[in-house]
């Protein structure tokens, strides 16, 4: 792709866009990441080429040890990768040092995990304000704070320790603390993974609201074929590469679709989703 | 994140283990305590003291006999009552207005069924004169007295009350002293203050009296030996002038052959009172080391601590980190924390300081025991810059955590 037209031989970063005119917000070429455990090397990532451009929806999926936590943590500016370039909505991440990169999960990344990492004994409102402590800009933090609470339905929660919380709520609560800042994306790794299907589809559905209401770009990993299907665009990725990435025609809204039976699932996914034979996967 | 902020979260984390933080401070309390209240003792025993010689009298020397430099104890002729006499010759000692020689003896003192075994201090009539100190009843021991040996005795105040309670005249009464009857002919005034030495626990006797009905004194040559000798120079500015005079005198009566083979030393009260100022800073210096040992045991406790803390709380920074706090934003956080934990405990201990000079000052009246501004300041930058120093390296160690690693740790 980018080799075919000859990109890299420009110095001045152009960012690319899509058919639609959209700017990328995530554009990483060639990237790896090789942990070094003793005598073994183990490839984590072997060369992802990715664009992801404002305003998607998009869900990453593969089996397990694929690398889908690896690639999230380079995107989410946590790690760094061993070779390949980052593109942060025009910013070269994988140039920045350690202040910078401080700067970007703080103003640019919402992060939000599947242990959701909720401070103990730590009222939400609390949970919610702590990355505007660290930001340059910090404003009303209380205000912000109650604003990003409300805006996950937690409007009357803002006392409550993560211990009063239920596992959807907490999850919640760390989805407000993500986009307290107003960052220019999500990035989840799993969020509905420790969840019910209950708390599961409450998560997604904020997800879903933020992106088609405020357009807010997300990123999530999911094992979930059938969560994967509210999003507009599913890559999955096997043995450290993208072996496919496809647009969802129908994307489902959350809350509204029945999840299907679990083998109609299987076979409708396998069809529409990776448009490949079930053989392949099982 | 701006500093309040950040002592507010530090002192948050703080209480979140409680007993842990007070265990962690009481190291840092006890360090800053002692030295508080060492150093206030000290102070207050240095003022004591200078006060203690200050009320001795004016212008004074004392004579002692000293063993001189690589001689033994059969080098040393004893002062005597003849060498007194000698200071006392205002042609050989112009410098010199009154020469006190004084013999002590230990003795049992008894008057009807109480008792006590005391210092009894042979003196002459010169003694009130030179320590400026008077009977209020009564009078003092005079001439005849010392000539006949007379078994008379003038009791301190303290002594009268011991002997015969409170309040009761004790002139003209009889005490024993070692079994033999002495008329009592005089009382002293009250002496101000009754600390570590009581002035007024004291019985005075005739000088010859002591030397020879309380013990056998005499010298082959017929004088009689004494303990030491006080000199009253004639003025302050005549002190050195006595002194040489002193030294002059007895290094002819005692045929001292070179210098530095003196068997006495004569003291001015300056002498005395630098020779005490030495032995109580190193006293100081002492206890000021002893202080310093458990404010280092106090700094490990903390390191110790914080490095437990960081452990604990590492997937904590890991979630700050990932949030967009930067290494120096950790750093400080835990800094804060240790420095927050040793100024709690040194304020802690200046306040038990303060207590235990307040309550040292209540029970010995004599001791004014003062907390400075300086022992304060300097227990608050000490107990801050052990925070700093120990908390460096576990802060140090929060901060350079990498994100990932730290949310991982379990
Ligand atoms: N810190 C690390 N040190 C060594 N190897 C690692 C490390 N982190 C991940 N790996 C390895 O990299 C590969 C990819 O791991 P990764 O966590 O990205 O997988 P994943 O797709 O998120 O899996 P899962 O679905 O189980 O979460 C795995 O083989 C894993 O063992
Ligand atoms: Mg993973």
């Amino acid at each position: 792709m980018f080799r075919g037209d000859g990109r890299q031989k420009v110095t001045e970063y152009e960012i690319p866009r899509d058919a639609q005119g959209r700017p990328a917000i995530i554009d990483i070429r060639d990237v790896t990441k090789i942990y070094q455990m003793g005598d073994i090397e183990v490839r984590a990532l072997q060369g992802v080429t990715l664009q992801i451009f404002e305003g998607e929806f998009v869900a990453i999926m593969g089996p397990s040890g694929s690398g889908k936590s690896t690639l999230m943590n380079i995107l989410g500016a946590l790690d760094q990768p061993t070779s390949g370039k980052y593109y942060l909505a025009g910013k070269d991440v994988s140039q920045a040092d350690d202040r910078q990169l401080a700067a970007i999960r703080n103003e640019m990344i919402g992060f939000v995990f599947q242990n959701f990492n909720l401070l103990k004994r730590t009222s939400a409102l609390r949970q919610v304000e702590l990355p505007l402590i660290y930001a340059s800009k910090p404003g009303n933090r209380r205000e912000r704070a109650k604003a990003a609470l409300e805006a996950v339905g937690l409007g009357a929660r803002l006392h409550h320790l993560p211990s009063e919380l239920s596992g959807g709520q907490q999850q919640r609560v760390a989805i407000a603390r993500a986009l307290v800042t107003e960052p220019k994306m999500i990035l989840a790794d799993e969020p509905t993974g420790n969840l019910d299907t209950k708390s599961g589809t409450e998560v997604l559905r904020i997800f879903q609201q933020l992106n088609r209401e405020r357009g807010m770009t997300t990123v999530f990993v999911t094992h979930d074929p059938f969560v994967a299907r509210h999003t507009d665009r599913v890559i999955m990725l096997r043995d450290g590469r993208i072996i496919a990435d496809r647009a969802v025609s129908q994307p489902l809204i959350a809350g509204e679709a029945e999840r299907p039976s679990e083998m109609a699932e299987l076979e409708d996914i396998f069809r529409e989703t990776y448009d490949a034979p079930a053989e392949e996967f099982t | 994140m701006n500093l309040l902020e950040s002592v507010r979260l530090a002192i948050e984390a703080l209480l979140a283990n409680k007993l842990r933080s007070a265990l962690t401070m009481l190291g840092i309390v006890i360090g800053v305590g002692a030295v508080i209240a060492l150093v206030s003792f000290g102070q207050g025993v240095e003022q004591y003291i200078a006060r203690q010689f200050q009320s001795l009298g004016a212008n004074l020397l004392f004579v002692f006999s000293s063993t001189p430099p690589g001689g033994g104890p059969g080098d040393v002729k004893a002062l005597t009552m003849a060498d007194a006499s000698a200071l006392a010759n205002p042609l050989l000692a112009p410098s010199v207005l009154r020469v006190s020689p004084q013999y002590d003896v230990f003795a049992v003192v008894a008057a009807g069924r109480n008792d006590s075994t005391m210092n009894v201090s042979g003196v002459t009539p010169v003694y009130q004169d030179v320590r400026g100190w008077y009977p209020q009843y009564g009078r003092f021991i005079e001439e005849t007295d010392i000539l006949t040996s007379a078994r008379v005795a003038v009791l301190g105040t303290s002594t009268a009350t011991d002997l015969f309670g409170p309040g009761v005249d004790p002139v003209g009464q009889t005490i024993r002293i070692n079994a033999l009857p002495f008329r009592v002919i005089g009382l002293m005034e009250q002496r101000p203050g009754s600390g570590f030495a009581d002035e007024n626990d004291v019985v005075f006797v005739p000088i010859s009296t002591a030397q020879t009905r309380l013990t056998r004194a005499p010298m082959r040559d017929g004088s009689y030996r004494v303990a030491f000798i006080t000199i009253q120079a004639v003025s302050e500015g005549r002190m050195d002038a006595a002194a040489d005079e002193i030294s002059r005198i007895l290094v002819e009566r005692h045929g001292i052959q070179y210098r530095d083979q003196e068997d006495f030393t004569v003291l001015s009260q300056n002498d005395l009172l630098s020779v005490v100022g030495e032995i109580t800073g190193l006293l100081t210096i002492f206890l000021a080391v002893i202080a310093g040992v458990s404010l280092l045991v106090g700094g490990i406790g903390i390191m110790n601590i914080m490095l437990v803390t960081v452990t604990e709380r590492t997937r904590e920074i890991g979630l700050r980190k990932a949030v967009g706090a930067r290494y120096g934003d950790i750093l400080l956080q835990f800094l804060i924390e240790s420095v927050v934990l040793t100024v709690t405990g040194g304020l802690i201990g200046i306040g038990l300081g303060f207590l235990a000079a307040t309550v040292g000052s209540a029970l010995i009246p004599d001791l004014t025991l003062t907390v400075t501004a300086g022992a304060i300041l300097l227990a608050t930058t000490v107990s801050t810059m052990i925070g700093l120093f120990f908390g460096i390296y576990p802060a140090s160690r929060a901060a350079a955590l990498n994100p990932i690693d730290a949310l991982r740790y379990e």
